[in-house]
């Protein structure tokens, strides 16, 4: 054999830096185990509620454990209403719940996605163009710290009540986020990645969609996700104030009817929706940042 | 030869000009050709500018003095005839081997299934041909230094330059990847330019050592290497040269460490 060949056979890739995705059995395996823990953390947080409340420690009327607050769902259903209306007496049933879910789902996605495709797009004009940068830093440094919360008036003073300052208030969670991050990760995209790209013949807008965009999503995605949980505070309070349907309704309504049983039922969706959402974006990233994804295999 | 040489440099200089503070003359009066499918080592002190001048020969940053030719071409921008291989591998983290190596060719807007057949078939030269899915990240730091040489050597270059390849590489790796060098540079044709502070890698690999004096660099003599191939390091005669380019070095590499006491 030739030099070069006798030179593969005793260079083994080092250790743990290839983790092997574990094979089919094992794999179910594991993820039983996930559910199992997972049950087990709930079951025992419920389990103790209801302890506390069994030994009369909880008042049923302020603080409902489980088994009364998903009691009556039928009348719980009630207060939710299928169509996208403001104030409105819902008809109960399940359609109206999914309904409302999906109406506040479509605000955060809708905000999510122009938060992150304004935030890049910004993000890059900082770092390319300098006489933007100049202009445009300063304000965005300055806008970026005020809590998304604050926009609340703004967005309901330029775009009414509606849909639309719901999603305002999502993307602006998103959005300096977004162009602080890219702005910082293309400055930090390894040198010699662009002079590869130079000498291969890349020319600008090659070299931004093919080196520098997948050197910076890695990054992108971990701000994304960072403020997912964010997002999703924003929007609530945004339908309880200035939009008047959808999830943050309901919370409202409970609040202002003092009904925990739909408090805490509506705190149950919204859990279960957040961590849905996170483990949906955990999915995308796996398989669009396939070369970082933990276990993820070259195609 | 009448052929024109693979690179020709007259007079080159590179002067660090940065507002508010002295310029820094990097390196100064370089004169130098290098013929086609000739292998020359860089060797010099730290901070001599060879890697500066390697990075002027890419096209990567300009000169500040002098004229610098490609066959007879003057050097205004990279190219992939002049492939250059950094220390780091610089392997893009999300394509797979062989799509890192066809990078160039898509750029060049070959067929995907040309370029798969071109880009496997350098992996199989370089003795990766089993690694053609793998991501760079399940490679040893050798592998991945010759993948970046399956990149560079896709776009069939005719001068292939390397800025210290194997400087993060553990020593065992080191004389693999030099055999393994060797033998591409035979396979190629190409011209080879390796920057190195390492004598043994310079005595070891080169038909001429260029050797450069600490900043501003000059070329401070140029040494031919006419022993046989494959060279033993226990030759008398390699052991030879090797003391030669160390008293060659030591004055300079004197010089360059006072001038980096002094600040």
């Amino acid at each position: 054999m030739t030099s070069a060949n006798a030179a593969t056979g005793p260079l083994p890739v080092p250790a743990g830096t290839a983790p092997t995705p574990p094979a089919g059995p094992s794999r179910l395996h594991a993820i039983l185990r996930a559910l199992g823990w997972g049950a087990l953390s709930i079951g025992l947080f419920a389990g103790l509620w209801e302890a506390l409340w069994a030994a009369g420690l909880l008042n049923p009327l302020l603080l409902p454990p489980p088994h009364l607050f998903l009691d009556d769902i039928a009348g719980t259903l009630k207060y939710f209403d299928r169509g996208n209306r403001v104030g409105s007496r819902g008809t109960g049933g399940v359609l109206p719940l999914l309904a409302t879910i999906g109406w506040t789902t479509m605000r955060v996605t809708v905000g999510l996605a122009l938060g992150f495709v304004g935030g890049v797009l910004v993000g890059a004009l900082l770092h390319y163009v300098r006489l933007f940068r100049n202009l445009v830093l300063p304000t965005v440094l300055l806008l970026a710290p005020i809590s998304p919360v604050a926009w609340l008036p703004v967005a309901i003073f330029v775009f009414g009540i509606g849909d639309v300052p719901a999603i305002f208030l999502v993307f602006i969670t998103l959005f300096f986020a977004i162009a602080l991050t890219t702005s910082a990760q293309i400055a930090a995209v390894p040198e010699n990645y662009l002079n590869v790209a130079r000498i291969m013949g890349a020319r600008g807008r090659q070299t931004f969609l093919r080196v520098v965009l997948p050197a910076i999503l890695p990054g992108l995605f971990m701000t994304l996700r960072l403020n997912l949980f964010a997002a999703w505070m924003v929007v609530l309070i945004a339908e309880a104030v200035g939009v008047g349907s959808g999830l943050g309704q309901v919370v409202s309504l409970a609040r202002s009817t003092f009904n925990a049983r739909l408090t805490f039922f509506t705190m149950a969706i919204i859990g279960v929706l957040g961590f849905t959402f996170d483990w949906a974006l955990r999915q995308v990233q796996n398989r669009m940042l396939w070369w970082i994804a933990p276990g993820g295999q070259g195609r | 030869m009448s052929r024109l040489p693979a690179v020709s440099l007259r007079g080159v200089g590179k002067t660090w000009a940065s507002p508010g503070r002295s310029p820094v003359r990097a390196l100064a009066g370089i004169d130098l050709d290098i013929a086609a499918g000739e292998f020359v080592v860089f060797l010099g002190p730290s901070g001599c500018g060879k890697s500066t001048l390697l990075y002027m020969i890419a096209g990567l940053q300009a000169a500040s003095a002098g004229t610098l030719e490609a066959d007879g071409i003057p050097i205004t921008a990279p190219s992939a005839e002049r492939g250059l291989i950094f220390q780091e591998a610089a392997l893009f983290p999300w394509l797979t081997l062989v799509d890192n190596v066809a990078f160039g060719l898509s750029i060049a807007a070959v067929q995907p299934l040309k370029r798969r057949e071109i880009a496997a078939e350098m992996l199989r030269r370089v003795g990766l041909g089993d690694m053609l899915d793998k991501k760079p990240d399940e490679l040893s730091g050798g592998m991945r230094q010759r993948a970046a040489c399956a990149r560079a050597l896709a776009m069939r270059p005719r001068v292939l330059m390397m800025d210290e390849p194997f400087a993060a590489l553990d020593i065992q790796t080191r004389a693999k990847m030099q055999d393994f060098l060797l033998q591409i540079w035979r396979d190629s044709g190409a011209s080879i330019i390796l920057v190195t502070h390492s004598i043994d890698e310079a005595v070891a690999l080169a038909d001429r050592v260029v050797v450069f004096t600490a900043r501003p660099g000059r070329v401070k003599t140029i040494v031919p290497v006419d022993l046989p191939r494959p060279r033993n390091p226990r030759d008398p005669r390699f052991h030879a040269l090797r003391d030669h380019f160390q008293d060659l070095l030591a004055d300079e590499v004197d010089r360059a460490f006072l001038e980096q006491e002094a600040g």
